[in-house]
């Protein structure tokens, strides 16, 4: 049988007297789109940030690959080819795309310009930059130093996708790509999602927005007062049911959940 | 599988539209801030040139950027701060600190016996005057660092202790020319270059321009100074350290110091603890002038020189046009201003 790519179990994370993770148990298998939802409040973003790096959980056991992980910053995630594209897109403005790009991990020059001066190869950077954003349909090539606060919010989107895509990662966490979007920004970071699918990645979606989840998530996993109430398909549930779910009208036996992985298609 | 359902979307479009031309040049500035103050340095320079010809003597320029040696060196320590959006108000008790300690390891004086090991080599005062500073300037990264306060705060009280430690220590007593080895004074000495004379003190000044500004454009030690200014919980996220690039400029910077600290002393010919009071308003000045935004992540460092040497120029060419010292500080005044103005202008840049 297939093992999950990333794995969580008894995950509990307090903040002072709140507890945001109440022993949740997570599972993304290899390839497929696995969308997090949840009341506000039940703990989709802790979790997540849990396998980030930008938390570390107080209990409960992470594995990423079947290696058992502790990460402590989201840099240790990045190494273990888990990426993360945060609400807040965590990019520099008034930097140019290509130094967002390879922000906190740039590429030096060969020899000793780059070795003894550690100057930066920000030719190299650009053309690969540009490549990065054209694997995304995404063409930027004139405009790679433009900074990118003049982009809009779905460039900007773009540009913290393609970071996350950019470096051989097998796992991106998406944390609410659409919340600040207009339908026809969403239709494209919705676009992008599919492209990374495509491409073998596995991709971590949390979301409020019901329709774009079961648009494009293999399995849904439902978070509810801090641990997972249940992991249901697009297929064998209905949005109603979700909602249910989510608020606690609706229990779902385990035989009738999709704990396993489903067909990917490819 | 067949293509997604959805229709094709040309991200592409979005990413080459046309602009006016009061875009691009705003667009421009955006990405070169140190511009505007170099098309108001020229300005300046027309004006004055215009309505004194003395203004243009070469004698007048190679004084003016002599004047503008200790701001303009103190200016990248403010500069590399600033970008970090901090700011520091202690930069001039730091330098004066490091002078004078400097200036009484080289010198044997009775007054300072606090100094048991002083009558040093000059070289070796000169780099512990140097060390002296950098320590001073880590001691503000440890604080704001550590105990996360606001370097504002941070540098208000540096700024006390250093003034008060350079008192308590030295005696304020200030140290002559004639007492001081010759290596002490090295920056002050000058050479011609054609008409124009410059002295040591400036070529080294130009010098840490140049390096700073290639560190900063051209290792990621600089693109991360940046980041930290413009967005510190993104810079983090993206796996930067914050906490070590934020230490390191202030370290830095305190070299930057000590290094002016052995630049005054050539400048005024003597080691006194009443150079300026004024300085670090004085670099705050020259940085804002030059383009550097306060709120940090955007700017040069060579905006810092010109925005010092403007602050000098509108200085000199007053004073030869005979105005009175009053209406010069007025008029830095609304300079400062009308560069912030500017600044938050160009900051808007947005589609």
């Amino acid at each position: 049988m297939t093992e999950p790519i990333v794995k969580g179990r008894n995950l509990v994370k307090r903040f002072g007297s709140v507890t945001g993770l109440n022993h949740a148990d997570f599972d993304l298998y290899p390839g497929e789109v696995l969308a997090v939802i949840g009341d506000n409040g039940a703990g989709k973003s802790t979790l997540i940030k849990c396998f980030a790096g930008a938390h570390t959980p107080d209990e409960g056991q992470m594995w990423v690959e079947g290696k058992e992980v502790a990460f402590k910053s989201t840099h240790e995630a990045r190494e273990h080819g888990v990426e993360t594209v945060f609400q807040t897109l965590a990019v520099a403005p008034a930097l140019d795309i290509s130094a967002n790009l390879y922000l906190g991990r740039e590429l030096r020059k060969p020899g000793i310009l780059g070795k003894v001066f550690r100057t930066l190869d920000k030719k190299r950077m650009r053309k690969e930059s540009g490549e990065h954003l054209q694997d995304l349909g995404i063409m930027t090539v004139q405009n790679i130093t433009q900074s990118v606060e003049t982009l809009s919010g779905g460039q900007r989107q773009a540009v913290s996708v393609a970071r996350a895509a950019a470096f051989g990662s097998q796992v991106i966490i998406l944390d609410e790509p659409t919340a600040a979007l207009g339908v026809r920004e969403s239709a494209k970071v919705l676009n992008l999602i599919q492209d990374l699918r495509k491409r073998g990645i596995s991709v971590i979606l949390i979301s409020h927005n019901m329709p774009q989840v079961f648009e494009v998530a293999d399995r849904i996993h439902v978070q509810r007062l801090g641990h997972r109430a249940a992991v249901i398909t697009p297929k064998t549930h209905s949005m109603n049911d979700a909602v249910a779910i989510m608020t606690g009208a609706l229990q779902v036996p385990e035989s009738e959940q999709t704990l396993g992985p489903v067909n990917v298609p490819v | 599988m067949s293509a997604p359902a959805t229709p094709e979307y040309d991200l592409d479009e979005e990413f080459t539209t046309k602009r006016s031309t009061v875009q691009r040049i705003q667009m421009t500035l955006h990405r070169y801030p140190w511009l505007s103050s170099l098309v108001v340095l020229v300005a300046v320079i027309i004006v004055f040139g215009l309505v004194n010809e003395r203004f243009l003597l070469p004698n007048t320029i190679s004084l003016m950027i002599q004047q503008t040696v200790i701001v303009g060196t103190l200016a990248i320590a403010q500069t590399l701060i600033i970008l970090t959006a901090g700011i520091d108000l202690s930069i001039g008790a730091i330098m004066i600190f490091g002078q004078m300690l400097m200036a009484n390891f080289a010198v044997y004086t009775t007054a300072s016996n606090v100094l048991p090991i002083a009558g040093q080599n000059p070289i070796i005062a000169i780099i512990l005057g140097i060390m002296a500073a950098t320590a001073a300037g880590a001691v503000n990264g440890f604080l704001i660092v550590r105990f996360n306060l606001p370097p504002f705060i941070v540098t208000l009280g540096t700024w006390s202790v250093f003034m008060g430690l350079t008192l308590i220590l030295f005696k304020a007593r200030t140290i002559q020319g004639p007492e001081m080895p010759e290596t002490m004074k090295f920056m002050g000495e000058s050479f011609p270059v054609g008409p124009f004379n410059f002295s040591f003190g400036v070529v080294t000044m130009f010098v840490l321009y140049l390096l700073f500004a290639w560190i900063l454009k051209n290792t990621a030690w600089g693109t991360h100074v940046y980041a930290v200014g413009d967005d510190p919980v993104a810079a983090q996220l993206t796996g930067i350290n914050t906490k070590r690039v934020l230490f390191s400029v202030y370290l830095v910077a305190g070299v930057v110091m000590g290094i002016a600290a052995w630049i005054t002393i050539g400048r005024v010919g003597s080691a006194s603890p009443n150079v300026d009071p004024m300085l670090n308003l004085q670099t705050i000045t020259a940085v804002v002038i030059g383009g550097t935004s306060l709120f940090g992540g955007r700017g040069a460092v060579i905006g810092s020189l010109i925005g010092a040497m403007i602050v000098n120029a509108v200085e000199m060419g007053l004073s030869l046009a005979g105005v009175d010292q009053a209406y010069r500080t007025t008029a830095i005044g609304l300079l400062v201003i009308l560069a912030v103005g500017v600044d938050q202008w160009i900051r808007k840049v947005k589609q």
